[in-house]
């Protein structure tokens, strides 16, 4: 144990404890800017200087080992008037036009400048306005309001070792940008967002389309109709001001309800469909000799990934649609039938947690007419937080209601689409039912849960034992392709998600996720599984009408039409 | 005499290029002796010889060096070549002079910590000096001096030359060591230490090219002899590179204690037509600068901490009085903010800033508050930046806000 001193206060930790750790182990505030809880320490912003008796310099307390005996002050006035100083450096420039930037009232800078109490700059505005990179679907970069404190560079890096982004030039010229000041569709980006997840201001966000939704929403020739992703449901609360992991499901139907829209549907009623249409291809590849592993579609991150860096396994990847796109298609195929609907004026709006996802409804194969997108807009988490906002909605106090018919019935297992395993737990349990024709004893498969970077699993089918896998993070994701690129692949199925901790940890979902908030998710996630009456997708007795009434079988001829897709090598 | 030759003793004695020559005048004695003693034995030569690093900040050389030691497995030596502090030319003249001098101490340290892996940082702007050493390296290696079995006693050290496009920064140990793996010069977080993580995440040791250069003298007569000459906290002799408005510019070795008005005067042979000195700055574009009347300080480490800068890497730049403070102030400024890797906030957004300020009281535009703004600035950033650069770069400033603080008052607009 060391024993030291922070603002006169007797302080005892374990060795190797940074002073930050410690001081807010004791809830000694110390206030940080570069600094975020899954990233590695990098010491550039400043911001967490505090003195230590005896030296003349300033020590960032992220980066300095507290000591035996040492005597440290957070709040001096020389710390006090060296944080201020580095502030008003960094707003000199910075494009600190707060009203008007997507991140105000949730921008680090600005809630750091009016803790420090920054009330003018001594220091007029450096800054040379550059071109904004809006040339994706997902994701905007205004380097303007880049304060280079390197998160997105790390993790892009270390979480998804993409390293499309990095620092360019030097000195007050620096960029983080990817290379040679390029675009993002200049390189291999995958629109993940976790960039614009952990970005502390607004240099990287999602690219806003809440705008066409309203417009559709005041259209009266347009039936405008909505799905929600299943991750959506344990974090929207969460984006407007409640605990991390509540669940607010049926508040989510209603505040949609509010903001006008014809009808809300559950994509979960679409991750049944997938289980189906998956769990009976990987059926099929199995006893028909097809190629294996067989790897998850669901992750749009994912498959910009293995479209751009394993062109080699495309064959691996499942021919399903996400659960996202077989909504839009049936939309605007079935439901448009049924509704009697001309689908021209079927608008479809997603909310996800995911900014590929935006990516993912502007593909041409997701394209039933092959002209409309099947899915019109696709929101984040983020962005329907926004719009509950505009429209005044006290969310926290809002009336529930149930999801609309006809893809009212979900079960547990589409639920836990939106954590990492979810997809292979859900998969397993009814591909063991339809193979083995006997009933699981426990259908959680809690092999395939939790956070571990890459988990595995062995389940008996047809009498045979084959081993699963499930990995999330792209730098987990590599080491799985590439066994799978090698041939060294031991497994039949593999899940794959882009984001940490899957689509709950998604790149759309509320500023401030960290590896504890995403288990906090994660929990709400099962425990809206455990509540669930049906907890198996073959069980669901819409899914069986929907075969009955219109796709006749899985694998079928319409099937095939409008559930699933195929990819192409995009290699840069 | 206040002059005195142990590292120049050689300088236009030998041919520099000619290993045979360097031979014959005691060359490569030093690394003989070395190998025949334990290894241990040599960082204590190096420790009772008190000799402190000739890079600018006076670090006692023996605690890198046992640190080094005391770690196992792959570790690297790394002479820093990389002089690209404004004035200083004497690691050049080194290099181009008695280049085996500086190899020598270097294969009698790996020798001494177990390293097998050297490399010399040579600043992109010296390609003579890049081409002198490359061949320095090869007539060592034909000759057993380098590489495998050196001296037949079973210990292999290689050198490769390495070097940067110029980057100034480049000079400070973590963004050298970046470099040298191949990526750009910017720092890195501390700690660790280079002696614990550098190169690789390896341990490595990076000395100036006047502290390598030092060690064989050391090792042949002694650190006890050694550390008689000097005074007893800098032990030894200083290159110092002399310029500005004096008469005789060069490089000059003088035992520390030395003052510098002798340099100045005695060496230098005063000011070209008979100006006066209006100021002088010491160390480079990162040290004080300092009035006449202080010239009589003697040079010497301990004299230096004072400024919390590398003035210890010996340059002289004499001011005749036809110059203003800011002229010089400016030019160092801008330097900086060219220089500056862009790592580190204050680094980054405070030498621009910094300049900003500077121009306004040129132009008479300055208030009271700027003032103010320039002097805390300053020391924000050199309390909170973090590597060298940042954390010496406004050593001027502050001295010249001491020293010269009626200059300032003169242009404030009232």
């Amino acid at each position: 144990m060391v024993n030291f001193k922070i603002n006169n206060i007797d302080i005892s930790v374990e060795e190797n404890t940074t002073i930050l750790q410690a001081a807010r182990k004791h809830h000694i505030d110390i206030p940080t800017l570069c600094n975020y809880p899954d990233l590695e320490i990098k010491s550039e912003c400043r911001v967490c200087v505090v003195e230590i008796n005896g030296e003349k310099k300033l020590f960032t307390s992220c980066s300095t080992i507290a000591k035996e005996g040492m005597i440290v002050n957070t709040n001096s006035p020389k710390v006090l008037n060296a944080r201020k100083t580095i502030l008003e450096l960094i707003l000199a420039n910075h494009d600190a036009v707060c009203a008007t930037c997507p991140k105000n009232l949730n921008c680090e800078l600005q809630t750091l400048a009016n803790k420090l109490g920054i009330d003018e700059n001594r220091f007029p505005t450096v800054l040379e306005v550059k071109p904004i990179d809006n040339k994706n679907p997902a994701l905007i970069r205004n380097i303007n309001r880049c304060i280079k404190c390197g998160r997105c560079i790390d993790v892009c890096k270390s979480i998804q070792s993409m390293n499309v982004l990095d620092v360019m030039g030097r000195g007050q010229n620096i960029e983080i940008t990817p290379a040679y000041g390029k675009f993002l569709t200049d390189e291999s980006c995958t629109y993940c967002g976790q960039c614009s997840s952990v970005c502390p201001v607004g240099a990287i966000i999602e690219k806003d389309d809440t705008d066409p939704v309203w417009e559709a929403l005041n259209n009266p020739n347009l039936h405008v109709i909505v799905q929600v992703a299943p991750a959506v449901r344990v974090s929207l609360g969460e984006e407007l001001g409640m605990e991390p992991g509540s669940i607010v499901t049926e508040k989510v139907v209603s505040a949609l309800k509010y903001l006008g829209f014809d009808a809300v549907y559950d994509t979960d009623f679409t991750a049944d469909l997938t289980i189906i249409e998956e769990g009976n291809e990987l059926i099929d590849r199995i006893t028909n000799g097809g190629v294996l592993p067989i790897m998850t579609s669901c992750c749009p991150g994912w498959i910009n990934y293995v479209e751009q860096k394993y062109p080699e396994i495309l064959d691996h990847i499942s021919s399903c649609k996400s659960p996202q796109q077989m909504f839009g298609a049936l939309a605007k195929s079935y439901y448009a039938e049924k509704m009697k609907l001309d689908p021209k004026n079927i608008f479809v709006v997603s909310i996800m947690p995911c900014t590929a996802k935006k990516y993912e409804a502007k593909r041409e194969e997701m394209r039933i007419d092959s002209v409309n997108p099947d899915v019109d807009v696709v929101l984040t988490t983020r962005e329907l937080g926004k719009m509950v906002r505009q429209m005044g909605i006290n969310f926290e106090s809002i009336e529930g209601s149930p999801f609309d018919k006809p893809f009212g019935i979900t079960t547990g297992a589409a639920a836990i689409f939106g954590a990492t395993g979810g997809v292979m737990e859900a998969a397993l349990r009814t591909v063991y039912e339809v193979v083995n024709k006997e009933e699981l004893k426990d259908i959680n498969f809690t092999m395939v849960r939790g956070t571990d970077g890459i988990k595995e699993a062995e389940v008996e089918l047809g009498g045979q034992k084959v081993k699963v896998a499930v990995a999330h993070t792209l730098a987990n994701a590599k080491i799985l392709s590439d066994q799978v690129k090698n041939g060294t692949s031991p497994y039949v199925f593999i899940e794959i998600m882009a984001c940490p901790g899957g689509c709950i940890g998604g790149g759309g979902q509320p500023y401030g996720t960290t590896a504890e908030i995403r288990q906090k998710r994660i929990d709400a996630i099962y425990k809206v599984d455990e509540n669930m009456t049906i907890r198996k997708s073959h069980e669901n007795p819409d899914i069986k009408a929907l075969y009955d009434d219109y796709l006749e079988k899985p694998l079928g001829h319409k099937s095939h039409q409008l559930l699933h897709t195929h990819y192409h090598s995009r290699k840069k | 005499m206040i002059q005195m030759k142990v590292i120049s003793k050689r300088f236009g004695q030998i041919n520099p290029l000619s290993i045979d020559s360097y031979i014959k005048a005691e060359g490569y004695e030093a690394l003989k002796k070395a190998v025949a003693m334990h290894p241990s034995k040599i960082i204590d030569e190096i420790e009772i010889s008190k000799i402190r690093g000739r890079g600018g900040a006076g670090f006692p050389a023996y605690i890198k060096l046992r640190a080094l030691s005391n770690e196992t497995g792959n570790k690297y030596i790394v002479c820093n070549a990389d002089e690209g502090e404004p004035g200083n030319f004497k690691d050049r003249m080194i290099m181009e002079n008695d280049p085996h001098a500086i190899l020598e101490g270097m294969v009698i340290m790996a020798y001494a910590t177990g390293s097998t892996q050297g490399y010399i940082y040579i600043r992109g702007e010296y390609q003579n000096a890049m081409n002198i050493f490359k061949k320095t390296i090869k007539a060592a290696e034909e000759c057993g001096y380098l590489g495998k079995n050196i001296l037949d006693k079973g210990f292999d050290f290689n050198v490769e030359v390495r070097s940067g496009a110029g980057s100034y920064v480049c000079g400070e140990e973590f963004s050298m060591i970046e470099s040298i793996e191949g990526k750009p010069g910017r720092s890195r977080t501390k700690p660790p230490f280079p002696t614990e993580k550098g190169i690789h995440n390896r341990p490595t040791l990076i000395n100036n090219v006047e502290t390598f250069a030092n060690f064989p003298h050391i090792v042949l007569n002694g650190g006890k002899k050694f550390a008689e000459i000097g005074t007893p906290s800098s032990t030894g002799t200083k290159l110092i590179s002399l310029s500005g408005n004096v008469k005789n510019k060069g490089l000059y070795e003088v035992p520390f204690g030395t003052s510098i008005r002798d340099v100045i005067f005695k060496l230098g042979k005063g000011l070209e037509n008979n100006r006066s000195i209006k100021m002088v700055q010491l160390g480079g574009a990162s040290g004080p600068i300092i009035p006449e009347y202080m010239l009589d300080m003697s040079i010497d480490f301990d004299r230096f901490e004072n400024f919390d800068s590398k003035t210890g890497t010996g340059a002289i730049i004499v001011i005749d009085d036809r110059f203003d403070i800011f002229d010089i102030l400016l030019i160092n400024m801008k330097f900086f903010v060219h220089q500056s890797c862009g790592k580190c906030t204050p680094c980054r957004e405070g030498h621009v800033q910094i300049v900003n300020l500077l121009n306004k009281f040129i132009s008479h535009r300055a208030t009271e508050k700027d003032l103010m703004s320039l002097e805390n600035l300053a020391y924000v950033i050199q309390q909170t930046s973090l590597c060298g650069l940042g954390q010496t770069s406004m050593t001027s400033i502050i001295s010249s806000l001491r020293y010269f603080r009626d200059d300032y008052f003169a242009k404030v607009r009232y």
